[in-house]
């Protein structure tokens, strides 16, 4: 199959005390989405959460993986300063640097029952490349 | 773990002698039993660790050590400034002094029993607990101010405690150097409605029962008795430690060229003591120390107006306050000579041993205590000081029992509703916001902490005192 074609998608990796967040897509950019989209996954289940509210995230770094944990790290700073919980992301990268869009809402203990909050991202396990099929993998472990 | 891979000293000390980039031995304090189970992971962060710049003695690491970031968790690593020391934000951590604070109730548990529910539903509504959770004080310009630079002291200013509170904190509930201006308009927004609350993951306000005595002197002059009730509380600098962490990690890792420092893992990242870079760090870190000294401060003004409803008339005493995420300048015998050295620990526990001068005069004769938090619905610990741990691990003994499942795994083999039953069955109520966060914390997911505080003991790290069990938990 053209890799190009691939539907993007995310997943969660082991950490003895924590856990890693994994986007996998056929552009830089999607993966960037998509591990935005498996921290969410870490806080509450991704159904629960309406796109109400939009945010605008800015952020630049020197490479491909210090830029994503800026992006996560950013959306972590939202989440917390302004008690919000995403559900979808729309991300441009030129040149090292990021732009995006979060789409989410106000945290309700109620109705998300999130199970924990995410303190930052890390630099363990922090990877960005592309796979021998092309496809794109960011990841890193988020301590929680 | 492959224990092969260590030379033994003793049975509860193991090294791994200095090869590659070491510029020191590393060690592990455990039994055979523990080091097996540890990951492979702690043999190389540790291994690591040992490799960075003016690193003196060894790399040590506890006996609930995990795999952690950069440094394992229970780590401590001493650095000495005129070695071109270095100061680490990955081994300090993003929960900056996280910590737990014991308070004595003077209740017993048959007069704490027929007013299990009660308390633990007015403890529930009075500290703000879980993801989104808010405090109800709101810090302007000034307050964070005074609260950066002055901890449990501006706590106290602000009307939160009582003036003897501060003698049973570390620093004296106020660290020294904390230079405000180094935390960043983020940190501080992330934190100006965040102070008295507890924050989620493994922090919790449990109210405990004494249920055994190992020491009986030191328990005596720690205050604790036999099925006496104490209150525990374990959090840390909320959003602005987390924010600092943040920041300082990125801004080491991109310097560390800058400043000749190789990193075998980025997550180590580090500046020298005396550059610019690593004086700011240490600065704002400072700062977020104080931000979990008034936080647990805060908390404790809540816990005691929760429990003056169900209980009019009671007063609740500190018994002391930890923190186990930290970096601080203290001063040790290194070849014989007393040398200022700054002192990682990531996930360990301060134990400074009787005499030691940094102890408040209550402490003094027999060491401070050092409080080993269990996991919701497990047994936690006192544990003291002791005069050996100085050459032991520059004083620094274990800190928890540190997970044996990850969140995942506990959250597919658990129910939340379930784990709250099955405590609820064995006398333990548990009050929380999230199902899943009472799931993916359930007791079976962490390791059994009372093997990892007899290593402590035996290891000469920290003296057993007392073993607390829990009654109610409220979780973050």
């Amino acid at each position: 199959m053209n890799s190009k074609l691939a539907t993007p998608y995310w997943e969660h990796f082991e950490h003895g005390a924590d856990i890693g967040i994994r986007g996998i897509a056929p552009t830089l950019e999607q993966a960037f989405e998509q591990a935005a989209v498996a921290m969410t996954g870490v806080v509450t289940h991704l159904d629960l959460v309406s796109a109400s509210k939009v945010v605008c995230i800015h952020c630049e770094a020197p490479d491909n993986e210090l830029l994503l944990v800026s992006w996560i790290n950013e959306l972590i700073y939202e989440m917390s300063a302004h008690r919000l919980l995403f559900n979808r992301y729309e991300v441009v990268i030129d040149d090292g640097k990021l732009s995006a869009s979060a789409f989410g809402e106000a945290v309700d203990q109620q109705k998300h029952q999130p199970a924990v909050e995410i303190k930052g991202a890390t630099f363990t396990a922090l990877r960005v490349y592309q796979q021998a099929d092309d496809l794109w993998v960011a990841q890193c472990i988020v301590d929680v | 773990m492959d224990i092969s891979q260590f030379v033994q000293r003793n049975a509860t000390c193991w090294e791994i002698q200095p090869k590659g980039a070491m510029r020191v031995p590393a060690i592990i304090y455990a039994d055979q039993q523990l080091l097996e189970a540890m990951d492979q992971k702690v043999y190389e962060q540790l291994a690591n660790v040992a490799t960075l710049p003016g690193i003196v003695e060894a790399a040590y690491a506890m006996p609930d050590a995990h795999w952690g970031y950069g440094f394992p968790i229970g780590g401590v690593a001493a650095f000495d400034p005129d070695q071109g020391g270095v100061v680490s934000a990955g081994g300090v951590g993003f929960d900056i002094s996280c910590g737990v604070r014991t308070l004595h109730t003077g209740l017993t548990v048959d007069q704490l029993q027929p007013h299990k529910q009660a308390l633990a539903d007015v403890l529930y509504r009075s500290v703000p607990a879980g993801v989104g959770s808010r405090g109800r004080i709101h810090l302007n310009h000034d307050s964070m101010h005074g609260m950066l630079t002055g901890g449990a002291r501006w706590a106290l200013e602000q009307g939160f405690g009582e003036e003897q509170d501060l003698e049973r904190i570390e620093e004296h509930g106020c660290m020294a150097g904390a230079e405000a201006h180094y935390v960043s308009p983020k940190a501080r927004e992330r934190q100006k409605d965040e102070m008295g609350t507890l924050g989620s993951g493994n922090h919790y306000l449990e109210v405990q029962r004494v249920a055994e005595i190992y020491d009986p002197e030191i328990a005596k002059a720690f205050g604790l008795r036999k099925d006496s009730v104490v209150i525990t509380i374990h959090c840390g600098s909320r959003g602005l430690g987390h924010q600092i962490g943040t920041e300082f990690l990125k801004d080491m890792a991109i310097a560390a060229p800058q400043y000749q420092i190789t990193l075998p893992d980025r997550e180590l990242a580090c500046a020298p003591l005396n550059s610019p870079l690593g004086k700011k760090y240490l600065g704002a870190m400072r700062a977020g120390i104080n931000c979990a000294l008034a936080n647990r401060q805060i908390i404790t003004h809540l816990t005691r107006q929760a429990v003056e409803k169900v209980f009019p008339g009671i007063h609740l005493s500190l018994l002391y306050d930890v923190s186990h995420n930290t970096c601080k300048l203290e001063h040790h015998t290194v070849d014989g000579k007393k040398k200022p050295l700054y002192v990682h620990r990531k996930g360990a526990t301060r134990a400074f041993g009787p005499g030691h001068p940094d102890l408040p005069p209550v402490f003094k004769d027999v060491g401070q205590p050092v409080l080993i938090g269990g996991s919701m619905g497990t047994s936690s610990y006192v544990l003291c000081g002791t005069k050996e741990s100085e050459k032991n691990s520059f004083s620094s003994a274990c800190h928890g029992a540190g997970r044996a499942m990850s969140r995942s795994q506990a959250s597919k083999h658990w129910q939340g509703r379930l784990v709250v039953d099955e405590l609820a069955a064995r006398g333990i109520i548990i009050r929380s916001p999230s199902m899943r966060g009472v799931a993916e914390e359930a007791p079976l997911a962490y390791k059994d902490v009372s093997a990892v505080v007899d290593v402590a003991d035996r290891a000469g790290l920290a003296r057993k005192v007392a073993k607390l069990e829990p009654v109610i938990c409220i979780k973050g």
